[in-house]
């Protein structure tokens, strides 16, 4: 008996692709850093319109002090916001799964919560929780909390049937199936709403800085551009893009580490 | 019926009560799928069922596993005046394996569901029994569609039950892998009551003590044919090709111009 092996017909050989691997997201920024710098040369657009990339590039080496200082707590509040959402979620999807009731009370509540814009629930949440971190936190978790309640609902809704006929059969509490089946049969789901959260979660921290803070990019972006520091808008815009980035790499690759069972986990089918 | 005294020294546990069904009746939307069935499971026997497929041989099955709910009723008694539930081991076409956990973990699932603690030598020796040694500390995913099934017997076994349901466990099988799990499965499943699901005659007529046909609607039992012989039987006797025409017969397939040269129906 020998165990399966994937056919690795008709692929590139495996330095190659690795190669092109590493060099693509380097030809993409390249490309779109040439792009910006052609089109301020093609239009002659001002400096406090459009600056080049050397202006912003100079200008993230000048005040990276202040870049870095304002950096840590939109950073701090993305990440606390998206745990805290994330349990939320976890925590609303559970009860919903396992109780009917639970599900026909709160599911409604879920769907008005997302017709409201969460851009106007901004300045409510700075007078309630106040312009420290805490508002911050609490829009991005808000932002948060229904991506991941709708994925991990599904994922524990659509357990499979032969699973809980066969636990059936072996006599499982409800408990037991709920900690060895359907959880763990879950978390790809999970693993998908934590992933969309994770690109989501800093938008929610920075509309909390514009609308009222005294530290953060978002809050360092509005008062640079009313100065007409555009320059410092870029920056911040490309610490914000490249912590978003990193981060979203960083969760997928636990996520992926930590599910090395789910099917996007294993090799791709090509 | 084999005599359990026959049975080998694999049968440690044989199976000592009957079980009978008696007004069986599943509708789904109103409609029976069958009605007022009767059907007695010796002890110890492997009895096969057989049928065309959406008969409801899986829903009696499924009946017997009570895994079937709403429009139901009819009555499961043991000789031994027990109740079935809880003594039955269930094992379906698909492996149902849980792809997060090992053969080894997948093979212990039924204590770990209890709360009990896993008898790991146990297991070892049953994964051993269906060839999966070297296997045991894979995910589902690495190993082959002959390999699962192998691990989902073991699992079954591992219950240790005295009633063993099988719906169709072989059927997604190529034809060697097939010949092979049901050699293994008579061998390590004697002396336990079976009741296997199919749709392959001669697969029944390899393994069963008792093989019922399932047909109509609502659907009703045929008497059983008993092969003769120790299973897993030689399916090129002609005696137990005799017995497929009728079973053929039984199932609607025109054999009079000799079968499989008129359609099955």
């Amino acid at each position: 008996m020998s165990l399966q092996n994937n056919p690795h017909t008709h692929r590139k050989p495996l330095t190659e692709r690795r190669w092109l691997m590493l060099a693509r997201p380097l030809i993409i920024v390249v490309a779109l850093i040439a792009t910006w710098q052609a089109l301020v040369l093609i239009t002659g657009a001002p400096k406090y319109m459009l600056p080049t990339p050397t202006d912003v590039c100079a200008t993230l080496i000048a005040r990276h002090d202040v870049l870095l200082d304002h950096a840590q707590y939109t950073i701090a509040e993305t990440v606390i916001g998206l745990f805290a959402g994330a349990a939320l979620g976890t925590l609303a999807a559970i009860p919903m799964a396992l109780f009917s009731p639970v599900r026909f009370w709160l599911m409604p509540i879920l769907l008005v919560s997302q017709a409201i814009p969460f851009f106007a629930l901004a300045p409510l949440l700075v007078l309630w929780l106040g312009f420290g971190l805490a508002s911050k936190i609490a829009m991005a978790a808000l932002i948060i909390f229904f991506p991941v309640t709708v994925a991990f609902f599904d994922g524990l809704a659509r357990t499979e049937t032969g699973w809980l006929d066969l636990a059936r059969t072996m006599g499982a509490s409800r408990w037991r199936l709920l900690t060895h089946i359907r959880l763990p049969a879950a978390l790809p789901a999970f693993a998908s709403g934590f992933r969309v959260a994770t690109a989501v979660a800093p938008i929610g921290a920075v509309i909390g800085e514009w609308v009222g803070s005294s530290h953060g990019l978002g809050y360092l972006m509005l008062h640079a551009n009313a100065r007409v520091q555009i320059d410092m808008v870029f920056a911040c815009l490309l610490i914000l893009c490249a912590f978003s980035i990193t981060q979203y790499f960083i969760v997928d690759r636990v996520l992926r580490a930590a599910l090395p069972w789910q099917p996007d986990s294993l090799k791709p089918v090509r | 019926m084999r005599d359990t005294e026959q049975a080998p020294q694999q049968a440690q546990n044989p199976t000592s009560f009957d079980i009978h069904l008696s007004g069986a009746r599943v509708a789904f939307g109103g409609v029976d799928i069958f009605d007022d069935l009767d059907l007695t499971l010796r002890a110890g026997s492997f009895t096969c069922l057989l049928g065309p497929s959406g008969v409801g041989k899986s829903t009696l099955l499924r009946f017997l596993a009570g895994l079937v709910e709403g429009d139901v009723s009819g009555n499961i008694t043991c000789s031994d005046g027990g109740i079935l539930k809880n003594r039955i081991a269930y094992m379906a076409q698909q492996d149902l394996l849980l792809p997060w956990r090992t053969v080894r973990e997948n093979v212990e699932l039924g204590a770990v569901l209890r709360g009990e603690r896993p008898d790991h030598a146990r297991a070892e020796h049953l994964i051993a029994e269906v060839g999966l040694t070297d296997a045991a500390h894979l995910r589902p995913a690495k190993l082959s569609g002959g390999m699962k099934q192998r691990a989902a017997l073991a699992r079954t076994l591992m219950e240790d039950r005295p009633v063993v349901l099988m719906d169709e466990p072989f059927s997604a099988l190529d034809p060697v892998n097939r010949l092979r799990l049901q050699e293994l499965a008579a061998r390590v499943l004697r002396g336990k009551t079976v009741l296997l699901v199919t749709h392959d005659p001669l697969e029944a007529l390899r393994l069963g003590d008792h093989v019922h046909v399932l047909s109509g609607a609502p659907a009703t039992l045929a008497d059983a044919i008993t092969p003769d012989g120790q299973s897993p039987r030689n399916i090129t006797d002609p005696a137990i090709l005799a017995q497929q025409a009728e079973l053929l017969r039984q199932l609607g397939a025109d054999i009079s111009t000799g079968y499989g040269a008129e359609a099955v129906s």
